[in-house]
């Protein structure tokens, strides 16, 4: 098996898609769409880094090993979320008033 | 002594060939990624809470925060990772003079980003942002407007001292997420200085370049944080009226 090398056209598109991401998330997050701003802002982020792990990170051509790993990763991280968030998110005490 | 225990030059002895040698060190630095993922997630999911329990006074607090530097710094991360993934791609080439170019670049980069960082951490300790005993969280009388919508009275002494407890955690969130992060950028902005020299003299070629590969998924990593943090840390409260 030998290593995959991406032509430099490759690398400058995804260049490009990660500043039009960019721009988009700042030019929505002056609009008010309520709980839609947190919505399109993480979904922007993860598509963002998506393209980082794919292309930049070669994840693409990488072996499954480094596939399960990577995804592993991921998977750990929202174990992590959202155990800790069924904890804090179902206590009968409500945090989100101010303690008056 | 037979000459086949005499070492391929850059081949371990533990390797049985290149190939080998590519895929192990690829795979312990994924293994060190996905560590890194956790150590910062640990961060991410206190964000997450206090924020869940405080989301007003996390938006207002957020607003303080400059959108033109974070997104200045967003930019420069990201072309950094373009060059740094250039120079990786250099390295898998064996082009030697092009890989120290795109290092070079990598690393001028990274400094820009470390600068503007310095620029925002000094302007927080005038504002008296900075957690600690002169911590003071300025209201702007659209802030006020803002928290009121929302039922928080800051003429009440007690809902004052509220809101000034939670933008101070918002502010401690905000100067550890993005210190470790910095701390990160710093670390490769060393390991980029530790292998100008070596790569200079033609240490990586096409049989062996895998310190400059780990190190181009260390740094798109770091990106990748980064990504993450400026949306959560500068753009959500960004909606909000300003004065």
């Amino acid at each position: 098996m030998s290593v995959h090398v991406s032509p430099t056209s490759t690398y400058v598109k995804v260049f490009l898609t990660l500043i039009l991401l960019t721009a988009t998330t700042v030019w929505v997050a002056f609009y008010d769409f309520g709980i839609l701003n947190n919505v399109i802002a993480l979904g922007i982020a993860f598509a963002k880094a998506t393209v980082v792990v794919l292309f930049f990170m070669h994840v693409k051509w990488s072996s499954p090993l480094i596939k399960l790993i990577a995804g592993a990763g991921v998977v750990w991280l929202v174990i992590l979320i959202l155990f800790t968030l069924g904890d804090y998110l179902t206590r009968t005490i409500h945090y989100t008033a101010p303690p008056i | 002594m037979s000459s086949s225990h005499a070492h391929a030059p850059g081949l371990a002895h533990h390797f049985d060939s290149y190939e080998q040698q590519r895929q192990s060190a690829s795979l312990g630095m994924w293994l060190f990624v996905a560590q890194e993922i956790m150590f910062f997630g640990g961060l991410f999911t206190a964000y997450l809470i206090y924020r869940l329990m405080n989301p007003v006074v996390f938006a207002v607090a957020s607003s303080e925060l400059e959108i033109k530097w974070g997104a200045l710094n967003t930019g420069v991360l990201i072309l950094s990772s373009l060059t740094m993934a250039l120079a990786v791609r250099m390295a898998q080439l064996g082009k030697r003079k092009a890989i120290v170019g795109f290092l070079c670049l990598t690393l001028l980069l990274g400094l820009t980003f470390v600068g503007v960082k310095a620029i925002e951490y000094t302007n927080k300790w005038h504002h008296h942002l900075v957690p600690g005993e002169h911590f003071s969280f300025h209201l702007s009388p659209t802030e006020i407007g803002a928290l009121q919508s929302h039922g928080i009275d800051v003429s009440d002494p007690a809902q004052a001292y509220y809101v000034q407890s939670r933008a101070e955690m918002f502010f401690s969130l905000y100067f550890a997420m993005t210190g470790l992060h910095a701390l990160h950028m710093l670390i490769g902005i060393g390991l980029i200085l530790y292998i100008l020299r070596p790569a200079w003299k033609g240490r990586f070629n096409l049989d062996n370049h895998n310190f400059v590969e780990g190190f181009g998924l260390y740094w798109h990593f770091v990106d990748i944080v980064w990504i993450f943090l400026f949306p959560l840390l500068y753009l959500l409260g960004r909606h909000l009226p300003h004065a």
